[in-house]
């Protein structure tokens, strides 16, 4: 039986070909003996799902892959070996369908009573190959398919698409398309932390947190929909500029935001900050050290949180965002708690900047005077056969993008979203890779969760902010 | 500063003396003749490197400065260019120094195969998991190299470009057609 699971480990990929009517029949027998319940775990696991993907046993996993899955593999910070034997660990599946995990996130937590031993994440669950739907897609569509990966913030994966498309086009904007940019991807982190907090709140029992952040992201998303004509996948900034100019009233509805929001987050200091509840449940909760979060790549809150002052908004600032004062808050021990803190603040002062950009919104136009990437005014094409063909041309064929590579990151609100746009020359990329925060933070869970008990694993679930969208891709 | 290829070709691309490297890549040019600097523009620092030289380079730029691992990827250059079919690509950053590092890795055959960075960099590790779904490339060296996206028992790599979007049957075409 261990022959069993020791060969399809190794020759999953070639013989899953040949033998597949044989695996068939057996794993209907498998699950026979599954649903009546006779046979020993080893069966059941190899019956009911992913394989190879599962978490091994330990005297089957190679060291190194024990070592990752409780934590220890680059900071050795276990408070004491593991005393149990085989025998007395359980296994627990959390997920996909487990409301805390965010999405459809699986875990497999090996468990000594009630402290979490391994971990190791199953993802794979929303994957719909959009990135291969990237290359079918031209440089002017491409947004709207990057929009759909971070879904709490879209206007996030847009910009870093655009940014990368414009770097290889080497295009400049006007100053307005800048500061549009800035006003509504700065709004969208606020936006996406409300909703974390939400989240956050609600995964310990805090369920009003879950109603007060929603409450305040509503605000948000109306001024969105006023301004994109959707609440989310946007599909607004685009390669060239943004699809549209700010709608009328705008500055109302900023200044609005501007006040309102940061009446919210002194309601949620007062709930949370000071809560004992809260303060047992998160602090010294899933610390993550300033090295684990260098050796996995986890970058934004959890980074800073850490004690790490990075911030790409600061350090490699993109679409004129170095112009507007903000600060970067940062943590000390890494904890839940803090990572609670760093968002808190951040919100604050993405607000900050917003009310800077809406007090000094250069006029202008809203897109590049690039005739090649941005589509003629209505109007010329009333007037002018060569507007109507050259708008004909841009929205079915697409604009050619010099071959080239460019990797292009951006701050987005989970850590560094980071694009990488291959072309040939061609009007749609050759290649589109997103390297999103959340499938960074996912690889760290058992690092966050080792040693933790179980009852905390959704509060550092939480506090990591995974979006399973972003993940899975 | 340079002993090797890296120099004149450097030359010959930039139409302008290009600026002086910046202390950490000067000194992996220097410690590593065998990676060739392509091109270093603000940003983009693009080294090159043989396969078997990967684990040894990729221990050099941590040891330069290059602590935090940021992405590995491929790309699938199919019908795109004589030689190499694959070019795996790492991403690094240094945080101390502001700077990035992006390696390329040329790599081909029917199985692909590449060595692993994992101990090098732990965070590699989903990364070439993911690789190896997509396009089957091999990382030799790896702890647990299984599926990551897709089922165990899925046949082929879709992102190879020699898989052609829609080729996989799905299951719900049957919907009725409002008349």
């Amino acid at each position: 039986m261990s022959e069993d699971t020791s060969t399809q480990d190794t020759t999953t990929e070639e013989t899953s070909g040949e033998t597949a009517p044989a695996s068939e029949s057996e794993r209907r027998r498998l699950q026979e003996i599954w649903a009546a319940g006779t046979e020993e775990p080893a069966w059941v696991t190899a019956a009911t799902a992913e394989g190879a993907q599962l978490m091994l046993p330990r005297d089957q996993a190679s060291p190194v892959e024990v070592a990752e899955e409780g934590g220890t593999l680059v900071n050795d910070d276990r408070l004491y070996e593991l005393e149990a034997a085989e025998e007395e660990t359980t296994i627990l599946n959390m997920g996909p369908q487990h409301p805390s995990t965010h999405g459809v996130l699986r875990l497999q937590l090996e468990l000594e009573g009630e402290i979490v031993r391994r971990v190791k994440p199953v993802i794979g669950y929303l994957h719909t190959g959009m990135e291969k739907t990237g290359e079918t897609l031209t440089f002017l569509q491409g947004p709207t398919n990057v929009t759909r990966m971070d879904y709490l913030a879209p206007f996030h994966n847009e910009l870093c698409f655009s940014l990368a498309t414009e770097a290889l086009l080497g295009i400049d904007l006007p100053p307005r398309a800048l500061a549009i940019r800035v006003l509504m991807t700065e709004l969208n982190r606020v936006s996406s932390h409300l909703t974390w907090v939400a989240t956050q709140g609600m995964d310990l029992g805090a369920v009003s947190m879950m109603i007060y952040g929603i409450r305040e992201r509503e605000l948000l998303l109306a001024f969105f929909e006023k301004t994109t004509g959707l609440r989310m996948n946007h599909n607004y900034i685009r390669p060239g500029g943004v699809a549209a100019d700010l709608p009328d009233g705008w500055q109302e509805d900023v200044a609005e935001i501007v006040e309102a929001i940061p009446k919210g987050l002194d309601d949620y200091h007062d709930l949370l900050t000071h809560n004992p509840i809260f303060l047992g449940r998160t602090e010294g909760v899933g610390v993550i050290t300033a090295q684990e979060c260098f050796a996995y790549g986890i970058t934004g809150p959890p980074l800073r949180a850490a004690g790490v002052d990075w911030d790409l908004r600061k350090t490699q600032p993109y679409s004129g965002i170095e112009h507007y004062d903000f600060e970067v808050p940062l943590g000390q021990h890494g904890d839940v708690y803090n990572r609670y803190l760093v968002r808190m603040e951040e919100m604050r002062q993405s607000l900050r900047i917003a009310a800077q950009v809406a007090e000094s919104m250069p006029d202008g136009d809203y897109r590049s005077e690039d005739l090649k990437v941005t589509p003629p005014p209505r109007k010329r094409i009333d007037e002018s056969m060569e507007a109507l063909i050259h708008h004909f041309k841009i929205f079915t064929e697409g604009f050619k993008v010099p071959a080239g590579e460019h990797y292009q990151a951006i701050e987005g609100p989970r850590g560094e979203l980071g694009h990488y746009v291959v072309s040939v020359g061609d009007a749609k990329p050759w290649r589109l890779h997103c390297r999103t925060p959340s499938f960074a933070a996912i690889q760290a869970l058992p690092t966050l969760m080792a040693d933790q008990l179980i009852a905390d694993s959704v509060a550092i679930i939480a506090s990591i902010d995974p979006v399973l969208g972003d993940v899975d891709r | 500063m340079t002993d090797d290829a890296a120099a004149p070709e450097e030359e010959v691309v930039a139409p302008e003396p290009s600026p002086p490297l910046p202390p950490p890549l000067a000194a992996l040019v220097e410690a590593f003749p065998a990676a060739t600097l392509e091109h270093s523009a603000a940003g983009q620092n693009v080294f090159r490197v043989e396969a078997s030289h990967l684990v040894e380079f990729a221990q050099a730029a941590r040891d330069a400065g290059f602590e935090m691992f940021i992405d590995l990827t491929a790309v699938d250059y199919y019908r795109q260019r004589p030689g190499p079919r694959y070019d795996v690509v790492v991403v690094l950053l240094s945080l101390q120094h502001n700077l990035r590092l992006r390696i390329l890795v040329a790599v081909d055959g029917d199985v692909p195969a590449a060595p692993s960075i994992t101990g090098v960099y732990p965070g590699a590790n989903f990364y070439e998991r993911e690789v190896y779904d997509l396009f089957g490339i091999d990382f030799t060296g790896h702890p647990d190299l299984t599926r990551i996206m897709l089922p165990d028992d899925w046949e082929g790599h879709p992102l190879r470009k020699d898989t052609p979007v829609g080729s996989v049957p799905i299951q719900f075409r049957g919907t009725h057609k409002v008349e």
